[in-house]
């Protein structure tokens, strides 16, 4: 069955939620990024930063995580059969991202509630766990972009992303600090902005290189017609909005905190764009090259049904996500359950 | 014994949801404990409410962090460890657990931020809300998944197409034979784990010279919420049994240890079940008992598992799980009654009392894991009844990498099970040593209490 002969909501239902899956994934990144970042980021000399780190996104962090639990429930939803294929090559790495994020998650709470002594020891623990589960993720998208290829040059290409992601990871981290702290801990959170956009950028040029060089497809998608000119467009504003976070960064702090929000806005973006690139690279595949969306799709009747419940519940969830962030809007304060 | 990538899994897979079903069964009803003590704070604006609110939210958030995280790890593992699973019955249980991130996990995890930190930042009815919802969305949590859960044991509201279960009719889908009794035996179930979690650690309090009047009222309020949710059980449990009796009677022939169809079949107390002499060692039994209260009559037959050749599930892990299962409950209504009982006639629980209560403060996961085992291996060699044998849902990944896997996750598993109650009574220690003005109003109220108290 091919995607030409398909009509109607056989058609339709697989783009809808592959769409939503993106929305999903690229919230996971933005959101649960942010965090894992600033996890990752976790200093070894300070102790009252370490507080003010983790109490900066620990209003969020968890409802942040879902979005990832909602993307790979809807890769089993509405693609079982690419998930099931996309699971099986990624076993020991997901495996690794689990332990990853059940280690911060934990940590998270403990970190607070074991005795004094022990807290350095759980702060550790966060960081080692934001720094595997961001190392996972890497490698899993590394590895899908390469189509789950067993070579040599594939892992070596899956370990650079791993290192991008967390460059990035980190550098949105840090742009989340510069916006909700203040202090010693802000201009800190600032130079590390800095060098990790830098990292960020190599990353991001270093697998947009690669990658059309190592698929014919990809290349041809992205260089085989008129459409470059527009796709064009994607790199040049990529290297605007770094240009724009170093620029902002180089000269802070800026008066009456100005601008805070700039480098976390323009970073959500960069990674827009990345995703934008990705999607268009890939799209109608769901496991590059092997299985289209609507090969892997779900029965109508399952798709239709739980669409129902999307149309309702998300945009719910988007108000009261919302709604949470301007309760807790402002710099953070010292977490205290009251 | 030969590890297969299958019996790796089955392991693996089997310590997942023992360590992940250990922190929902106390957060789903921990947390309406949670907004009743709020309503009351609200109702009387007695700050002793509240202080019982603060402690145990902080317990609340830790085991629910507990949870989300072993939720997380579950969730991915339908997918890397049985694929076959997703493959035949994923149009229908897909959709379910996609309703479940969509309404209970968001509702959760965004109103657990208000609901910890968020005190000074939202009016006090927001903070109210904010409780609700949370415990709203961890029993809408509870929903979902018991509905895919009872559905595997007894489906309904499908057809196969190609080998593929296809969705028919999504209300006989989730509200399918089994999963009213399922649901409502697992929220009291957590009603009573929570309760004797909130009665053993209180007690743990007070035996160590807590003076204040927190942990004296979240006690005798959960010991009230326990008199009555244990009998309750019971009666939930019945009704449970003799639905499974209907629709599962292999399950229950294992669990009664019936080997051969009998009318009037005895009600065993203790036995060795042996298969291969399809019977009973050391039996001790009560004649006709089995009947009575499976049957609702002396002489009603029971089917035995000669009726089901080799399709039935193990003997001896559904019969001894089920005997913890009820041992359990029967000293949990004796504790509970009895300590009614002593809070009616003397107003104080005695010394001994509260070493039981403390002794039990763990019996709820007991009893919930026992009760657990019973249901799941009691559905084998199915993964989903008549649709699924769960041989056929295995991965085919190498049986090293499981191997790996399971490794990681059973040392984490430990330690973190080791971490979470150690620290419970960390939480209860650095609240026993706090100070705090209360501490000489609960001195007058003791003297005020011992001039009126009848010892």
């Amino acid at each position: 069955m091919t995607s030409t002969m398909l009509t109607g909501e056989a058609y339709w239902l697989p783009v809808i939620f592959i769409g939503l899956m993106g929305l999903a994934f690229f919230l996971y990144a933005i959101l649960d990024g942010y965090d894992l970042g600033v996890g990752i980021l976790l200093p070894a000399d300070s102790d009252p930063q370490r507080d003010m780190m983790i109490a900066s996104i620990g209003p969020f962090w968890d409802a942040n995580e879902t979005w990832l639990v909602l993307g790979a429930g809807i890769l089993l939803i509405a693609f079982p059969q690419a998930h099931s294929l996309v699971l099986y090559n990624l076993y020991l790495p997901i495996a690794a991202m689990l332990i990853g994020l059940i280690l911060r998650g934990v940590s998270f709470d403990f970190r607070a509630k074991a005795p004094e002594d022990h807290k350095a020891v759980w702060d550790h623990t966060f960081k080692a766990g934001s720094i595997i589960a961001t190392l996972a993720q890497g490698y899993m998208l590394g590895s899908y972009v390469m189509g789950f290829e067993q070579s040599l040059p594939a892992y070596l290409f899956s370990a650079l992303s791993a290192v991008c992601v967390t460059a990035g990871y980190s550098f949105i981290g840090a742009a989340w600090l510069v916006f909700k702290t203040e202090g010693e801990l802000q201009l800190r959170a600032a130079r590390w902005a800095r060098k990790c956009g830098w990292l960020t950028a190599l990353g991001i040029a270093a697998v947009s290189i690669v990658n059309p060089l190592i698929s014919h497809a990809i290349f041809d998608k992205w260089f085989g017609s008129a459409m470059v000119i527009l796709l064009l467009f994607i790199p040049v504003f990529c290297a605007v909005l770094f240009f724009i976070v170093d620029r902002y960064l180089a000269h802070f702090p800026h008066d009456k905190d100005f601008g805070s929000w700039i480098p976390i806005v323009c970073i959500a973006m960069i990674f827009l764009l990345c995703f934008i690139g990705l999607a268009y690279s890939f799209f109608p595949y769901v496991v590059p090259n092997t299985m289209d969306i609507w090969q892997s799709a779900s029965a109508p009747e399952s798709l239709r049904f739980i669409l129902y419940g999307v149309a309702i519940v998300l945009p719910t969830i988007i108000a009261y996500t919302i709604y949470s962030y301007s309760v807790f809007s402002g710099k953070a304060t010292q977490l205290r359950y009251y | 014994m030969l590890m297969d990538t299958l019996v790796l899994s089955r392991i693996q897979f089997a310590a997942n949801i023992s360590f992940h079903i250990l922190f929902p069964t106390i957060t789903i009803a921990l947390c309406w404990f949670l907004l009743f003590f709020k309503v009351q704070y609200n109702r009387t604006n007695d700050e002793v409410w509240m202080r019982i609110y603060r402690f145990w939210v902080k317990i609340f958030a830790l085991t629910f962090a507990l949870g989300v995280v072993s939720g997380i790890t579950m969730s991915f593992q339908f997918g890397t460890n049985w694929p076959g699973y997703m493959k035949t019955v994923g149009n229908i249980a897909g959709p379910l657990l996609g309703y479940e991130v969509l309404t209970a996990f968001f509702l959760e995890a965004t109103f657990l931020g208000i609901m910890l930190f968020g005190i000074n930042r939202v009016s006090n009815r927001i903070h109210t809300l904010a409780t609700f919802l949370v415990a709203f969305g961890t029993s809408m949590s509870a929903f979902w998944i018991i509905a895919l859960n009872s559905w595997m044991q007894t489906p309904t509201g499908y057809e196969m197409r190609d080998g593929v279960a296809h969705p028919v009719d999504w209300l006989a889908i989730i509200f399918n034979p089994s999963m009213p009794y399922r649901l409502a035996h697992m929220l009291t179930a957590s009603g009573i784990t929570a309760g004797f979690l909130i009665a053993g650690i209180s007690a743990y309090r007070i035996l160590n010279d807590d003076h204040k009047p927190a942990p004296r009222r979240a006690l005798k309020a959960s010991v009230f919420a326990l008199a009555f949710l244990v009998p309750l059980q019971a009666l939930l449990g019945d009704m449970h049994g003799l639905n499974t009796l209907h629709h599962q009677p292999a399950k229950i022939a294992a669990m009664e240890s019936v080997w051969h169809t009998e009318k009037g079949a005895p009600l065993i107390l203790f036995a060795i079940p042996d298969e291969k002499t399809k019977s009973n060692l050391y039996s001790i039994e009560i004649p006709r008992g089995a009947s009575l209260i499976l049957g609702h009559d002396m002489d009603a037959e029971i089917k035995g598992l000669n009726e089901f050749k080799d399709a039935h599930p193990p003997v001896k892990p559904l019969f001894y799980g089920f005997r913890i299962m009820v041992g359990m409950g029967l000293l949990m209504l004796l504790v509970a009654w009895a300590a009614a009982w002593q809070y009616w006639h003397q107003k104080e629980l005695s010394l001994f009392m509260l070493k039981v209560f403390l002794a039990m403060t763990f019996s709820g996961w007991i009893a919930t894991l026992a009760g657990w085992y019973v249901t799941e291996i009691g559905r084998q060699p199915y993964l989903v009844t008549g649709i699924l044998k769960t041989a056929d849902a295995v991965t085919q990944l190498p049986a090293h990498n499981v191997g790996t896997s399971l490794t990681l996750y059973l040392l984490l598993y430990a330690f973190l099970l080791i971490a979470y109650i150690r620290t419970l009574f960390v939480i209860a220690r650095k609240a026993i040593l706090v100070d705090r003005p209360e501490e000489i109003k609960s001195l007058q109220e003791k003297i005020h209490d011992a001039e009126d108290a009848p010892l």
